[in-house]
This record gives C-alpha cells, structure tokens and sequence, in this order.
C-alpha cells in the first residue's frame, strides 16, 4: 500500500522535473515579455528529433563508444541546435510584434507551433522514431518494493542541475541581474546601459537550450521521438507554470513537480476512485482540471503575486 | 569621441522635434550644454520637458532635427550605447526596479562597467553621500519612501561614472529637507565635472543653483539667460514662481 504510494511519488518527481525545466522556459519569457510562447514545447520536440539524428550518427560514424558518450553527443548537438532555433523565432517572428496588441504574437505563436511541427513532419516524416536506450532502463529497488530506472535517476539529477543552473545565473550574476531588470522595465533597463534585444534574445536560447535537455529526457524515458510529441508536455509544462505563478521562476519549479505529482498518484489511483470506470489511461485529466481550477479561482497562481493584469 | 574644443558644446539639440505618433510634443528646440554647467529646463506641466529628457537619453526618437554629444551625431544611437557614451537620465518617477534589492538598484547603475574595485569604491563614496541608503542595501526597493527612491535613482545613475547627467523632477512629491539634501548631491556632483542637465518644478531654487536655464512651453522653449536673469525675469516670476501677474 505505501510501496505504490512512494512508486507514485517517484514517478510524479521524474515526470514533474520535467515539468519543471520545460516550465522555466514559458515562465522565463512571460516574465520579460507579457507573451505567451506556444512553440515552447515543439522546441523540446525538436531537441529530442535533432539528439536522434546527432545518437544515430555517431553510432554508424564512431561505434564502440560507452552508451553515455553518444547520449551526451546527442545533448551537445541538440541545445545549441534549439538555441539557434530559439533566438530565430524571436528575433523573426515576435521582435516585430513587440509593441503589437497582445492577440498578435499570441496567434504568431500558435503559428510558429505549426510551422515547427509541419518542418519537422517533412525532415523526420511522421513514423515514430525508437529513441535509442542509452541509459539503462531495468527498474533498481530502492526500498523494499519500491523501483527507480537509471534512465529516470539521470531525469531527475540532470533537471535538478538545469534548475539549480539557472537560479544560480539569475540570482547571482550580472547578467541576470540585467534579465530581472529588463522583465520588470524594458526602457529603465536600457538607460542602465542594457541590450534589452539581447537580453530578451538570451532568454529564448536560454529557454530553449533547457527544452531540449527537457526532449531528450523525455525521448529516453519513453523511447519514442515523433514530429507531434511536443504537445502534451509542452501544455503540461504551460500548466505548470500558470499552477506555480507564470513569470515567477520559483513558481515553475514547484507548480511542475506539483502537476507531476498530482498526476502519477491520481493516474495510481483513479481507477480505484472511478469505481473501474477510469483508468491511468486518464491521467492527462489531472493537467487540464487543475488549469481551469486555477484559472477560476487563483489566477495569479501558487506563488504569483502581480500578473493578472497582462495574461 | 572627440570632444577637444572647449568651446564646442557637449550636448547640442538643433530644430529638434519629438511626436508622439501624430501629437507633436516637441516642436523644433535650440538647446545647448557646455562641459560643466548645470542648466535648468523649466516649464508648466505638459510643456514637453520630460518629453526632451527621455529624447537625449535615448528612450525616445527625434521626429526632425539634430541631435549631438561630445561632436557627433547620436540621434541614432540606442539608450544603451548613449549610456556608455556618458549620458545618464534619472527618470521622472524615479524608475526603481521595485522588485530588486538597493543594492542590485545601484549595482545596475555599473552594469556596463567591469573595473570591480573602482565599482566597490565608487559605491562607497554614494553611501557616504546618500548614508540612508546604505542602511537599506538588502531590503527590496520597492518598499522605499519616496525620498529614498530618488536618493537610489540618483546613486544609481552616478554608479554609471555619467559626463551628462539629466535630473527629471528629482525633488517632485519630496520632503523639504530631502529636497535640500538632493541639491546637495548635485552641488557635489557638479564638483566633479559632471554636466547637468535638471527639469525642476521649484523654478525658485532651480534657477538660483543653475549656470543658465530653458523656460519650454507647450513644445517650444521661449525664453532662456543666466539662471540669474530669469530668476529676476517678470514674466517668469508670474509664470512659475507663483508671483502674482
Ligand atoms: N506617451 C505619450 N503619448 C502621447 N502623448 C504624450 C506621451 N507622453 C507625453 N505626451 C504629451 O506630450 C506633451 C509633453 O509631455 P511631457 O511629459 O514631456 O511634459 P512635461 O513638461 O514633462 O510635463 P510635467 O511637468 O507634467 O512632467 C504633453 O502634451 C503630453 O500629453
Ligand atoms: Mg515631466
């Protein structure tokens, strides 16, 4: 009985973590820019697509290396690949619209999601690709009756080192200084001597390289890649952030283990809830219930304050 | 940038024009500043004085004319580089970065600068100018008294090592004990070389410290003289120094 909790509670943290990272990237940009990127969670799709194709390569082109190198190969080729993709999409489809009535950039995003689906269906067809197994993914006890895959240790520690990464670069450094004073006001900013243009480029490629850390986790835990599979996690993700606070960096964190959470118990226990009329099948369920919940009765989220009037 | 003739001015706006979309709020100025002065723009409310400011800091574009710093054209010039450059504004309202500690306020003052030391010894001398500032480094700015905020925005803008520096309203809504203490600071400031620029509500002592003064109104600067003169000008005593006309 507390083994299935604990196996949910697990579960929820490696799914969460994911949340997390993929979170801190709509967060990020809401907080600079008021927008809502859409394409958020196709970037991560193209991160895992783009580690496929870097893992395949290397595979036929180098063989006989540890499984642990050619995944990191695949990590080095996909973040500055989605960075590159990241400041694109900034700079050609959003800075013109900067100062656009709000639905604009809004749709622009919406379109910029297709655009980025439809090149990857024409590069990568619409097969499911099988991701390559380069981290084991034989469950270990942990406790008695209770299992972790090395695939979902490595999830949980690489997510964990993104987030610590990024509060570090936030909090501590100039630079982030800059991306807290360029979010609260673009133009005292620039009289301070800040790029905002660059600044605000930085924080799509930042976002963007956590992405597709966030699509290669979740291409090796589930061992598929396809042109569509941004969409699910990136509306989770989008969830998160609106549970924890959008624009609030802590906010993303907690509101993506939270959703996490809340899904693998309820996905547990559901069918157990429902009488047999659910199953886990069901837990996509959880996501959506509570960002109408919040929507309706806390706008500003968990640990938002300000907010309400921009999204 | 060259800027070896003395007497050449550092900042120099020639027929200058600013609009917002079609309003023109600015309508074809002549103005001039020397190394070293401090000159005061006054003018009633809406006249186009912040308007001017935000125009040479950067923050807003020329519609028509010139605009030149230390000899070269800058109306181009993105505020960041015009930062660099030297010409640093405290905005009017102060524009503190609320959700920032003083600290980090002040700090962002040097964001363009990478001598560390000098950065550090230049935040001391701001603390022994502004000392209630320095009991408050930790604490987010956004829960700053007024007075307190425009004592940051000021530390902040001279963290930059300004040549320009351009004061909009600093004494506006403030106490008049902090009024004095930011006249002191400017006094200081002017000390050390630095070209002021200040739009002042308080016509009176804004014109009794300054070199020379602008009166703008509505777009158009139509009267200017030593601070001296116009503090003794009939019709800028009826106009904004309350004297009845
Ligand atoms: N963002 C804006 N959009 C449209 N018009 C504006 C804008 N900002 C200022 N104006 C107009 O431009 C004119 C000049 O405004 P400005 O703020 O420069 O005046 P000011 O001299 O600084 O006044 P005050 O003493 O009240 O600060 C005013 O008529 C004002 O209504
Ligand atoms: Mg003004």
């Amino acid at each position: 009985m507390i083994q299935t909790l604990l196996q949910q509670i697990i579960n929820g943290l490696v799914v969460g973590s994911v949340y997390a990272v993929v979170a801190l990237g709509y967060t990020m940009v809401y907080g600079i820019l008021g927008l809502i990127n859409f394409a958020h969670g196709d970037v991560l799709m193209v991160g895992a697509l783009v580690a496929f194709t870097a893992i395949t390569f290397f595979q036929a082109a180098i063989p006989g290396l540890s499984p642990i190198v050619y995944f990191a190969l695949g990590l080095m080729v996909a973040m500055p690949a989605c960075m590159a993709i990241g400041y694109t999409i900034e700079r050609t489809a959003y800075r013109r619209l900067r100062n656009a009535p709000r639905l604009a950039p809004l749709i622009t995003a919406i379109g910029v999601s297709f655009l980025l689906q439809t090149l990857a269906m024409i590069i990568w067809g619409r097969n499911y690709h099988s991701f390559p197994q380069l981290i084991q993914t034989a469950p270990i006890e942990i406790v008695s009756g209770v299992f972790m895959t090395p695939v979902q240790m490595t999830t949980v520690g690489l997510s964990a080192a993104m987030m610590v990464g990024l509060v570090l670069l936030v909090t501590r450094t100039n630079m982030g200084r800059a991306m807290r004073a360029t979010a609260e006001n673009h133009r005292v900013a620039s009289l301070m001597g800040v790029d905002t243009n660059g600044i605000i480029a930085l924080t799509f490629i930042i976002g963007s390289a956590l992405a597709a850390v966030a699509g290669v986790m979740i291409a090796s835990n589930y061992g598929v890649a396809h042109y569509s599979m941004g969409f699910m996690p990136g509306l989770k993700a989008f969830t998160a952030a609106v549970l924890g606070g959008i624009g609030n960096l802590a906010g993303a964190m907690v509101g993506g283990i939270v959703l996490g959470l809340v899904e693998a118990i309820g996905a547990g226990y559901i069918e157990t809830w429902s009488g047999g009329w659910l199953n886990s099948s069901y837990q996509d369920i959880f996501a959506f219930i509570i960002l109408g919940i919040v929507l309706i009765f806390r706008p500003t989220g968990l640990l938002g304050e300000r907010v309400a009037d921009r999204a | 940038m060259p800027h070896d003739n003395p007497a050449a001015p550092l900042l120099q706006l020639r027929d200058a024009r600013i609009a917002y979309g079609q309003i023109q709020a600015v309508k074809g100025i002549d103005l001039e500043l020397f190394s070293g002065e401090l000159v005061s723009l006054i003018g009633a409310n809406g006249a186009g004085k912040t308007t001017t400011l935000n125009a040479i800091a950067g923050t807003l574009q020329l519609s028509g004319g010139d605009l030149s710093y230390a000899g070269s054209p800058i109306a181009s010039m993105p505020a960041h580089k015009r930062l660099r450059a030297g010409i640093a504004l405290v905005p009017e309202g102060r524009g503190i970065f609320t959700r920032l500690t003083v600290e980090e306020n002040l700090r962002m003052g040097a964001y363009t600068r990478n001598d560390k030391a000098e950065i550090e010894s230049d935040l001391q001398r701001v603390y022994e100018m502004l000392p209630r500032v320095k009991e408050r480094l930790p604490q987010v700015a956004g829960t700053l008294s007024g007075g307190e905020q425009q004592m940051v925005a000021i530390g902040r803008a001279l963290l930059s090592r300004p040549k320009l520096l351009l004061l909009d309203e600093p004494s506006m809504g403030l106490a008049p004990l902090i009024v004095e203490k930011i006249f002191e600071v400017i006094q200081i400031v002017i000390k050390q070389g630095v070209t002021v620029l200040l739009v002042e509500q308080n016509a009176n002592l804004a014109l009794g410290f300054s070199n020379r003064a602008y009166v703008m109104e509505s777009g158009k600067i139509t009267l200017s003289g030593t601070g001296h003169d116009l503090l003794h000008d009939p019709k800028v005593r009826s106009a904004y120094l309350g004297e009845a006309a």
